[in-house]
C-alpha cells in the first residue's frame, strides 16, 4: 500500500503570538516551528503502522518554503520513506489542496492520511478539499482505521459518540486522537533521514481563493471580582453598574 | 596579551599559560541540526516518559527504571557513544553532550542512565578484550544487559586503592575466588553485570567482570537516600564468588588505570548532566516567579528575585560555555589521534586523560552551580519550595549527590592542581618560565598600559591575562615554599584550584561570547555580553579572595605586601553595573518564561 501523508509546519504551542505590518502578518521572530501535532502523532504514525503490518511505502508531502526542511527531516526520521516539498508560501488552503491533489493523482497512492486540522489556523480544510479534487472517499475525525482486502473500516468521532463507516480505497483520512501512538524518532532514524530522498516540486500556481486581511488577538480576560455570598446587594450593583448586564 | 602564543588547540591545562582563539573553540551555538535532533529526541523521551512518572520512579516501582532504560535503548541512547561495530551510534563527545544535557533533566533516571552508559559500559569498552567487548557491549547497547560499577567499599571511598576486597586464583587456574563488600552501587538492584575491583593476593588491584547471577553474590537492601531516591543503590557482597579468569578486565594489578581513566570522562559527563539540571531548575524558578502573585504583582517583578534568576542564568551560561569548550577540545584531540592511526576508542581514552584537569574542573563547577541554582529555586518558591508537592524540593535533594560521587569536589580540586604540578614536573608543560616572568614583573614597574580598545573584549582579555599571572604567582610561590610538602597544604591547594576553575570558566564564557558576536553582531548578543561581564566581574573578586587566603597563609612582611599588591593588580577590572545587567538578563527570562540563552 502506498500512503501519502501531507504534513504542515506550525508554531510551537508555547510560542508568543504577535502580529506585524499593521496586524496583517504573523511575526515569526523567535518562533519555534514544529510539525503539526495531529499530522505527526496520528497521521504519520498510522501510515507507518499500516506499512509495518501490510508492507508498502509512506511518502510525506509538505507545501512550504526551504525553511521547512527541518520539519520534513523529522518526518523522515520518524520513518517516512521519502518526501516532497512543494515550493510555495502556504497561505491558502485551496491552493495547497490543489498542489497536493495534483501530486496524489499521479503518484499511485492508495491512501492519503493527514491530521484533522492544523493547530495554527484550525481550518479543517485541506483533507476534505484534497478528497474532492481527487474525487476520492473522505472520512474526517478518524480515531480507528482497519484496512483489509482493499476495504477500509473507520471509526470517526461524531457529536456525543462515534460512528463506524466502511468505504473503498483510494480515500482521504483525517486523523484525530487515538488513531495511532506518537513516536519519538530514534537516533538511527535521525541519521537515516539525511540520506532519504527529499524532492522539491515547483508549484503549479493554483489560484489562491483567500487572503488574510488582518489578525486580532483576543481581548485580555478582565479582572475577576469576588463578592461575598452574604452581599447580594453589591453583586446586583456590580452587575448593573459595571458589567451592565442587568 | 601575546598573540604569538595563540595556538589552534591547547593541551590539557595549557589554558593557564596560553591564550585561545575564539574562532577555534567549540560552542553550543555550533551544534548541527542533526545533533539538535538527537537532543530533541532525548528531551521528548524525558518529557513524555520520565517526568510524568517521577513519583513512581522515586518510589522505585518494580521494573519501571529498567523498562525506561530499555526504552532509551530503542531510541539508540544507551549506545550513543559506543562504536557502531558493537551496535552503538559512535557519536562524538559534543553530540553525546547535547544528549546527556537532556538526560540530566531526568532526576533519578539520569543517575540510572549515567551509571549504565558511563561507569557501567565504559570499563569494558576501554579495557575489555575483543571477546569481552563482543560478549557484553551489544547487550549493554540494546538494553538486554544492565551494568553497574563496584569500586567503593565501606572502608575505601576517596581512597579507592585502599580496597579490601580480595581475589585468589583457584588451584586449577580457571577462576578467581572473590571475597569482599562493595557499597553505594548505583543500579545494583537490577544490574546483570558488575565491574568489580579487588586485590589479587591482597595487593594487585585488578578489575573483574562479574555476572550478577554468580553463586555467592548477594545484594543489600535499597539504601534510604537523601536524593535520587528512584535510582537503585545497594551494597553488593561477594562470598567466595567464582569469576572465570577470562573475566579479568584489563591487566592484573592495573585496575587503578581502569578506575581512574573511566572517571575522567565520568567527571566530564557529570558536569553535562548537571548542566541539564541547572537549566531545568532555572526554568522552574522563572515559571513560578511569573505565576506567584504577592502584593498584587508577580514576584518576578521584584529586584531581589530578578537578581536570583539572572544569577542562575549567568552561571548556567558560564557552565555551558566551559562544558562545550571542553567537548570541542576532547573531540579535536580524538580526531588528531585517529588521524595519527590510533583506534577511535583508545583515542577517546587518551584524549579524556589529556584533559583530566578540565574534566576535574567541570565536575566541581557543574555540581556547585547546580547546587546554587536548586537552592535558589527553593528560595524563589518560598514555602512551597519546602513542600514535596512542588518540583523545587526534588531538584534540591537530587542535586546534592553530585558534589560527592565521581570523586568528591575536594578530591577533584586536589586533582586539578596536582595534575598541573605533575605536568610541570614531568616537563610536559613549562610553568617555570611564565612563573619566573611573573615574579620578575612583581619586582618591576607595574604595567599601566591601557587595554586594547580595538578589541571589544580588550579589558576582559587583559583582566584574564592578569588572572593567569595571579595563579602563577600564588601557585608558583607555594611550590617554591613547600616543594614536595605542598600536598599537605590542602587549604592552599583548594584556593589555587578555585582560582584555576574561575579562570577556565571566565575564559570559556568570554571566548564563546566573542565567537557569537563574530557571527551575529554585538546587538544580537547584548545579553550574552551582559552575562559575560557580570560573570567576569564577580569572578575576579572571588579570585582575589582565594589568592589572598593562599598567599597570606605562607608569606609575611615585605614579601606578603608585594604579593598582595601584585594580586590586587592582577585581579583588577573596571567597575561594571551588574545590577542593571542582571535586570536586563532577568527581564528576558521573565518574558520567555524560562532559561533562554
Amino acid at each position: 500500500m502506498k500512503i501519502l501523508v501531507p504534513i504542515s509546519k506550525v508554531p510551537d504551542t508555547t510560542s508568543k503570538i504577535a502580529f506585524v505590518d499593521n496586524n496583517t502578518k504573523f511575526s515569526t521572530d523567535n518562533v519555534q516551528f514544529i510539525m503539526n501535532p495531529t499530522d505527526e502523532w496520528y497521521a504519520l504514525t498510522k501510515a507507518l503502522e499500516l506499512k509495518e503490518a501490510q508492507g508498502g511505502e509512506v511518502v510525506v508531502i509538505h507545501a512550504g518554503l526551504a525553511d521547512s526542511e527541518q520539519v520534513i527531516r523529522k518526518a523522515l526520521a520518524i520513518g517516512a520513506d521519502s518526501a516532497f516539498r512543494i515550493d510555495m508560501d502556504p497561505t491558502d488552503a485551496y491552493a495547497i489542496s490543489v498542489e497536493i491533489a495534483n501530486h496524489a493523482k499521479t503518484g499511485g497512492y492508495d491512501l492519503v492520511i493527514t491530521g484533522k486540522e492544523t493547530i495554527d489556523y484550525n481550518s479543517f480544510e485541506v483533507g476534505g478539499m484534497v478528497a474532492e479534487l481527487l474525487d476520492w472517499n473522505a472520512v474526517a475525525l478518524v480515531s480507528k482505521l482497519d484496512i483489509a482486502g482493499g476495504k477500509a473500516t473507520a471509526t470517526r468521532d461524531i457529536e456525543g459518540g462515534t460512528e463506524t463507516v466502511e468505504f473503498s480505497l483510494p480515500a482521504v483520512i483525517c486523523a484525530t486522537k487515538d488513531l495511532a501512538a506518537a513516536r519519538i524518532p530514534n537516533m538511527k532514524g535521525i541519521m537515516a533521514s539525511r540520506t532519504k530522498p527529499l524532492t522539491v516540486l515547483a508549484a503549479t500556481g493554483a489560484d489562491k481563493l483567500t487572503s488574510i486581511a488582518s489578525y486580532q488577538t483576543p481581548e485580555k480576560a478582565k479582572e475577576c471580582k469576588y463578592v461575598s455570598v452574604d452581599n447580594v446587594a453589591e453583586l446586583v450593583r456590580l452587575l448593573h453598574e459595571e458589567a451592565k448586564v442587568i | 596579551m601575546s598573540t604569538t602564543e595563540t595556538k589552534a588547540v591547547l593541551k590539557g591545562g595549557e589554558f593557564l599559560i596560553k591564550e585561545s582563539d575564539s574562532a577555534t573553540i567549540f560552542t553550543p551555538e555550533q551544534l548541527s541540526e542533526e545533533q539538535r535532533m538527537f537532543a530533541q529526541t532525548t528531551a521528548d523521551f524525558i518529557n513524555t516518559r520520565v517526568l510524568p512518572n517521577l513519583q513512581k520512579i522515586d518510589k522505585q516501582e518494580p521494573g519501571l527504571s529498567v523498562k525506561l532504560l530499555e526504552e532509551t535503548a530503542e531510541l539508540g541512547l544507551l549506545g550513543a557513544s559506543v562504536p557502531e561495530e558493537f551496535g552503538g551510534m559512535g557519536v562524538d563527545v559534543a553530540t553525546d553532550t547535547a544528549i546527556n544535557e537532556e538526560i540530566g533533566k531526568g532526576h533519578s533516571f539520569a543517575a540510572s542512565y549515567a551509571a549504565h552508559t558511563g561507569i557501567g559500559t565504559l570499563p569494558i569498552l576501554y579495557f575489555g578484550t575483543e571477546e569481552q567487548k563482543q560478549k557484553y557491549l551489544p547487550g549493554l547497547v540494546n538494553g538486554t544487559l544492565k551494568a553497574a560499577y563496584c569500586l567503593t567499599e565501606p572502608g575505601s571511598g576517596s581512597d579507592a586503592l585502599g580496597a579490601k576486597s580480595k581475589a585468589v586464583l583457584s588451584e586449577d587456574g580457571k577462576y578467581y575466588v572473590l571475597n569482599g563488600q562493595k557499597m553505594w552501587i548505583t543500579n545494583g538492584g537490577f544490574a546483570d553485570i558488575f565491574t568489580v575491583f579487588a586485590k589479587i593476593d591482597g595487593d594487585k588491584f585488578t578489575g573483574f567482570i562479574v555476572d550478577a547471577k554468580s553463586e555467592g553474590l548477594s545484594l543489600g537492601s535499597e539504601e534510604d537516600k537523601l536524593g535520587i531516591k528512584g535510582s537503585s543503590t545497594r551494597q553488593v557482597f561477594f562470598n567466595d564468588v567464582k569469576v572465570p579468569v577470562e573475566n579479568v578486565l584489563g591487566e592484573i594489578g592495573k585496575g587503578h588505570k581502569i578506575a581512574f581513566n573511566v572517571l575522567n570522562i565520568g567527571r566530564y559527563k557529570l558536569c553535562v548532566l548537571a548542566l541539564g539540571g541547572i537549566k531545568a531548575a532555572a526554568t522552574t524558578a522563572v515559571k513560578y516567579a511569573n505565576e506567584r502573585i504577592q502584593f498584587n504583582v508577580p514576584i518576578s517583578s521584584f529586584g531581589a528575585i530578578k537578581h536570583k534568576l539572572a544569577e542562575m542564568a549567568v552561571k548556567a551560561y558560564a557552565c555551558e560555555s566551559a562544558t562545550y569548550r571542553t567537548a570541542g577540545l576532547i573531540d579535536e584531540k580524538i580526531a588528531e589521534l585517529v588521524a595519527g592511526g590510533m583506534d577511535k576508542v583508545q583515542a577517546k581514552l587518551v584524549a579524556a586523560e589529556e584533559y583530566s584537569i578540565e574534566c576535574a574542573i567541570l565536575k566541581v563547577f557543574g555540581s556547585e552551580v547546580l547546587d546554587f541554582v536548586v537552592d535558589e529555586t527553593v528560595q524563589v518558591f518560598g514555602g512551597t519550595g519546602f513542600s514535596e508537592e512542588y518540583p523545587a524540593a526534588r531538584a534540591y535533594r537530587d542535586a546534592r549527590i553530585n558534589r560527592i560521587f565521581e570523586g568528591t569536589n575536594e578530591i577533584n580540586r586536589l586533582l586539578s592542581v596536582g595534575q598541573l604540578v605533575k605536568k610541570a614536573l614531568k616537563g610536559e608543560m613549562d610553568l617555570f618560565t611564565p612563573a619566573m616572568a611573573v615574579q620578575k614583573e612583581l619586582m618591576s614597574v607595574p604595567d599601566f598600559s591601557a587595554p586594547n580598545t580595538d578589541d571589544f573584549f580588550g579589558a576582559e582579555k587583559k583582566a584574564l591575562t592578569n588572572v593567569k599571572k595571579a595563579i602563577l604567582m600564588t601557585a608558583g610561590a607555594a611550590v617554591q615554599k613547600f616543594m614536595q610538602g605542598l600536598e599537605k597544604e590542602q587549604e592552599i591547594i583548594m584556593n589555587a584550584a578555585d582560582m584555576l576553575i574561575e579562570l577556565f570558566v571566565c575564559e570559556s564564557v568570554l571566548l564563546r561570547t566573542e565567537r557569537a558576536i563574530a557571527v551575529k553582531g554585538e546587538e544580537a548578543c547584548a545579553l550574552q555580553i551582559d552575562m559575560t561581564r557580570t560573570y567576569i566581574s564577580d569572578a575576579l573578586e572571588r579570585i582575589n579572595l582565594s589568592g589572598k587566603h593562599a598567599i597570606t597563609a605562607f608569606n609575611e612582611g615585605d614579601v606578603l605586601r608585594v604579593m598582595l599588591m601584585g594580586l590586587k593588580r592582577f585581579t583588577k577590572y573596571e567597575a561594571y553595573n551588574t545590577v542593571a545587567a542582571r535586570r536586563r538578563i532577568a527581564d528576558k527570562m521573565i518574558e520567555e518564561n524560562g532559561y533562554c540563552f
